[in-house]
This record gives C-alpha cells, structure tokens and sequence, in this order.
C-alpha cells in the first residue's frame, strides 16, 4: 500500500464534493440542501489545508480555511433565517414547490 | 503501514462514509446526525495535516454552531412524522449518472496529475504564526469579516423574527 500523500487527501475530498453536490441536486427539503452545501465548502476546505501543506505555502492556505469556515456561519445563519420565513409562508421547505417570492 | 497511514484510513473512511449516510439517510434529523460524524472525521484529517487551530476552530464552529442552527432549522421546518419529509428525492438517475462521471473525471485529474509537491517542516504549533498572520498580511480581510459576520446577525435576526403584516 503506498504511503499517503497529498493525493490520497484530495481523493477524499473529491467524495465529499461529489456527496455535497448529489444532495444539493436531489433533496427537495431546503435543509438537506444546506447540508449538502456545507460538505462542498468542507471539500474545498481540504485542498485548501492539503495543498498548504504539501505544497510549501506556508499558513496561507489555512487562513483561507478559517475564512472559508467564517463565511460558512454567516452563509448558514441567513440560509436558515430565510427557510424560516418560507416555513412561515408555505408551510413546507420543498424547493421544488417554492415558484413566488409575493406572499 | 505506519500509523499516520492507519489513522488518516480511519479518519478518511468515517468521513466518506458518514458523508454517504447524510445523502442517502431517509430521515432528516438521521442526516443531521451523521453530519456530525463528517466534520468530526475531516477535523481529523486537519490535524493529520498539520493544522491544530484550523482542526479546533471546525469542531466549534461546525459542530458547535452550524450543526446546532441546522437542527433547530430541522425542528422548526419539518414535522418529524410527516411522510413527505422522509422521502423527498428528485432527478434522482440523471443526477447519479452526472455525478458518477464527474467523480471517476476529478479523482482521475487528481491521481494522474503529478503534483509538483514540495514538503516544508511541519509546524509544532500553528496558533501563534496565524494569529501574527490575520494583523498584518490578512487584517484588511480579517476586518472584512467581522463587518460581514455583524451584518448576517443583524439580517438573520431581523429576517426570522419579522411578522407577517396581515
């Protein structure tokens, strides 16, 4: 078995894309969509870490993580805010349904 | 097999397979829960990279908020008994078909690729060079995201808490 190294790293987070992806095209449930939208940011995280360190970037990369990983709150937060109001006006989190912004 | 070999194994395959269980799990909170489990095994694979601070900040950050506001999201959204909650799916064919050649392509390019890879000396401790790092290169972007993360409180507040007019 060969030793691992920084492909290993990036096949691991190549599953964690396309997992991310696959829910945000199927779900219907708004919730699960976010879900599958943190699992693309937390790919895009490990390249950003694996790269630094294989890569001799020094901490560059993982500053870009942490600022991924602060934006991803911020991201969740206003995501939820709105998937509230729709409960509220719909009754459902189905984003197939969701076709006006009018109340 | 060394055990950095055996460990990034154990962290990789709790991370792949929890990530699995979350798309494919029928019951929403399940999902949420094995969420769990996925960022707890790509923390570790932080620490296999070196990275202490950014493997500590996403087990507070992720599990510790976004997990928590994706379950009160869950709570508050679904009625757990609902059927139409458990099994919403859509596309589901053309989607897997799509993603099965977008995953063979990319970890393809990943494994052919020669990377030109060019190891440094691992860092004994990374907090005190990034916390030197976010003041002086990055403090315009380290500046930027405390207004960004101010503005998203004050929307989401605002935003959640508005009542309906009628």
């Amino acid at each position: 078995m060969v030793e691992v190294g920084l492909t290993h790293f990036l096949v691991v987070s190549s599953f964690l894309f396309a997992f991310g992806l696959y829910a945000i095209l199927t779900r219907k449930n708004a919730i699960l969509v976010l879900m599958g939208i943190e699992l693309l940011l937390n790919a895009a995280n490990i390249n950003f870490v694996a790269f630094s360190r294989y890569g001799n970037f020094g901490l560059n990369g993982q500053l870009m993580a942490l600022f991924v990983i602060v934006l991803a709150a911020a991201e969740a937060a206003i995501a939820l805010a709105i998937v509230l109001n729709i409960y509220k006006t719909f009754g459902h989190v189905n984003v197939d349904e969701i076709d006006n912004l009018k109340e | 097999m060394s055990i950095y070999d055996f460990i990034f194994y154990l962290f990789a395959a709790i991370t792949v397979g929890s990530a699995l269980l979350v798309v494919s799990s029928d019951n929403i909170v399940r999902s949420a829960f094995y969420l769990l489990a996925t960022f707890f095994g790509v923390s570790g694979l932080y620490v296999l990279l070196g990275a202490d601070f950014v493997a500590v900040t996403q087990i507070m950050v992720y599990i510790g908020g976004i997990l928590i506001l994706l379950l009160f999201g869950v709570m508050l959204t679904s009625n757990i008994t609902n059927v139409e909650i458990k099994k919403g799916m859509k596309n589901l064919l053309p989607a897997i078909i799509g993603i099965g050649i977008l995953l063979g392509a990319v970890i393809s390019m990943m494994i052919d690729t020669r990377w030109k890879i060019n190891v440094g000396e691992i860092p004994q401790t990374t907090s005190y060079e990034i916390g030197k790092l976010l003041i002086t290169d990055y403090v315009l972007i380290f500046e930027l995201l405390g207004i960004l993360l101010l503005i998203a409180l004050i929307g989401a507040a605002s935003m959640a808490r508005r009542e309906r007019s009628k």
